[in-house]
């Protein structure tokens, strides 16, 4: 790996580039109380990046506008406002195709307005990291929590990871790049939070040291030739075979779509390595397990203490990647497991019809609680739906203003 | 995810799946796969020689990496896959014809190409079918464009497909080596010449 070459020299900015797994997993770490939107800052400082492409929208403005501090400071090489989402992805498209490390930052609505892109970024292979700090996108406009987004993001052949806490974000940024940038994957990653609840609250972060930074990303590793006009995928739309009527042509662009996905498959056994898994499991004999992903995870972890008490043991699964699926990790991790309980933070409930498919007998899934639109999700309504699918009497936090 | 999915020759199927969406896995460095199980490099080293001897048409199709010496690594390869494709062309029989056919860029050639003279991953299949080849190695060629040239092979065609990658390696590929050097290629040669005389050639 010609990147490799560089580690022990010094980027634009002075910091030492390392060897990202040291980086990770032996470098000294420092503890800090910050918001997630400062955790997002301080990942990038020690990214590497090339370009940082804004666009406000509530909530990941304020980590916007904190790395704009960072190109001011030097450690990013370029940085600027975009005239809309759309024009902010394509933006971070053309960076990509010249050979630049790109991150960006998105939510709610913008997402949505952006979205023909995120396929775009897929089948080009751009490894683009955009963080999707989800809230509302529905009319009653809403900016506040919801979850709803990223189902739309699934099906774009982007790799797309839910971080629970600011510490899944922050070294997750890192780690992201290091997978995303493959060869053999070379794909965008939408890196997804729960807005406000991750981006607006203080959590203990323990960072690494400010002067090392990933190696830079290496353009001539990419599978695809880097900004040649001539070639599809930046050929867009003169005369590729996507424009042309007849079998070949068509089984050209099929190939190319499996292809996208093929790659979302072998990001697997990369994301095994530098996320020691898919997904974490905390009491897998349990009959009752919380399976879930995001700040639904850490609700559930306070409901199984709660339901503990009560002498009722429940496990948890903590779904960290969304793509590539882990499939074959949760058939493993529910095997043994009457009751699957999925709460979630949108109301459609798109995780547990993801595991719906996936696992044998699946009238064992319970899909919910849900709440949406910013409605937090108390613990005390997990554990009540948990005793009431069970058949135990359970106090409703229903009407508590009466 | 397990598999019981094999990279084998085909006509596979109208649409063949990507091997990797069919659970085979890439070889880690130090291995390479055959037919989408992980090996040791000799191995494979041998059955990628005894394909070339064994075939027909044994066919090199160098891509842009290695077609233009836009660094000395580049430089090096190409010398090395024109020591391999002479070493083929000296230990086959004279009914055998070794084959060498640039795949120099990805431009889309509509409204006509010529298969004869070289590959493209937009006419992948034209290519074999017209030249009648049954073994193939893929060297120098981004990975993507790779991957969807040896699947649409696949689908359509019973050629053997080989891939001699500089990164990760081919699961589409039946064959596949993975960081792939000059000195990789010529192992690949002195592999032909030691089984020289030793396989079958093809019968009519």
């Amino acid at each position: 790996m010609a990147t490799q070459s560089l580690v022990g020299t010094k980027n634009r900015s002075g910091q030492v580039v390392t060897d990202p797994w040291k980086m990770m997993h032996e470098a000294e770490r420092s503890p800090c109380f910050f918001t997630g939107s400062e955790v997002i800052k301080e990942a990038i400082r020690r990214a590497n990046c090339d370009v940082m492409i804004a666009y406000p929208i509530t909530p990941q403005s304020e980590a916007a506008a904190l790395i704009g501090e960072l190109f001011a400071e030097g450690f990013i090489g370029d940085y600027f406002r975009g005239e809309s989402e759309f024009a902010v992805m394509s933006q971070c498209a053309g960076a990509a195709f010249g050979g630049a490390r790109v991150f960006t930052t998105t939510a709610g609505p913008g997402t949505m307005r952006a979205m023909e892109n995120f396929p775009m970024w897929a089948g080009a292979r751009l490894p683009i990291q955009m963080i999707v700090t989800c809230r509302g996108i529905n009319s009653p406009l809403s900016i506040q929590p919801d979850t709803l987004e990223i189902s739309y993001l699934l099906n774009t052949g982007m790799l797309v990871w839910h971080a629970e806490t600011a510490q899944d974000f922050y070294d997750w940024i890192l780690k992201g790049y290091m997978v995303s940038e493959e060869p053999d994957v070379h794909l965008p990653l939408a890196l997804c939070c729960d807005g406000f609840f991750v981006t607006h609250t203080k959590d203990v972060v323990n960072l690494t040291p400010a002067d090392m930074c990933l190696p830079p990303y290496d353009p001539y590793r990419s599978p695809v030739p880097c900004m040649d006009m001539e070639c599809p995928p930046v050929r867009m739309m003169r005369d590729p075979f996507v424009m042309k009527s007849n079998y070949i042509s068509y089984a050209t662009h099929a190939s190319w779509q499996q292809e996208v996905w093929a790659a979302v498959e072998r990001s697997r056994k990369h994301a095994i390595r530098w996320l020691d898994g898919l997904i974490e499991v905390d009491r897998p004999d349990a009959e009752i397990l919380i399976v879930s992903s995001g700040t639904a995870v850490s609700q559930g972890r306070e409901a199984q203490a709660l339901l503990e008490e009560d002498g009722i043991e429940v496990g948890i699964v903590k779904v960290k990647t969304l793509r590539p699926w882990p499939e074959e990790e949760i058939r493993q991790a529910t095997k043994n497991a009457k009751h699957i309980i999925v709460p979630e933070f949108n109301v459609t409930g798109w995780l547990a019809k993801e595991i719906r498919a996936t696992i044998p007998d699946a009238d064992r899934v319970y899909a919910g609680p849900h709440v949406c639109g910013g409605m937090t999700m108390p613990p005390e309504v997990i554990a009540a739906d948990i005793k009431k699918h069970l058949g135990i009497k359970a106090e409703s936090l229903a009407g508590r203003g009466s | 995810m397990s598999t019981m999915y094999e990279v084998l020759p085909g006509p596979e199927h109208f649409l063949p799946p990507a091997a990797a969406s069919m659970g085979v896995r890439l070889p880690d460095p130090g291995q390479a796969h055959i037919h989408g199980k992980i090996v040791n490099e000799d191995e494979a080293m041998e059955v990628a020689a005894r394909q070339f001897l064994s075939a027909k048409v044994p066919t090199i199709f160098p891509g842009p990496l290695v077609l233009w010496a836009w660094n000395e690594k580049a430089a090096k390869k190409a010398t090395a896959i024109r020591h391999l494709y002479e070493t083929i062309k000296e230990s086959v029989s004279p009914s055998q014809q070794a084959m060498l056919i640039p795949m120099p860029d990805y431009r889309p050639k509509y409204p006509k190409i010529n298969p004869e003279i070289e590959i493209n991953p937009n006419h992948p299949n034209l290519t074999i079918w017209h030249n009648k080849i049954d073994a193939c190695m893929f060297v120098g060629v981004h990975c993507h464009q790779a991957n969807l040239s040896l699947k649409i092979i696949r689908g359509g065609t019973y050629c053997y497909t080989m891939a001699m990658c500089a990164q990760a390696g081919h699961e589409d590929a039946m064959v596949s080596f993975r960081d792939a050097t000059a000195d990789k290629i010529m192992r690949l040669a002195d592999w032909v010449k030691k089984l020289k005389g030793s396989v079958e050639p093809p019968k009519d």
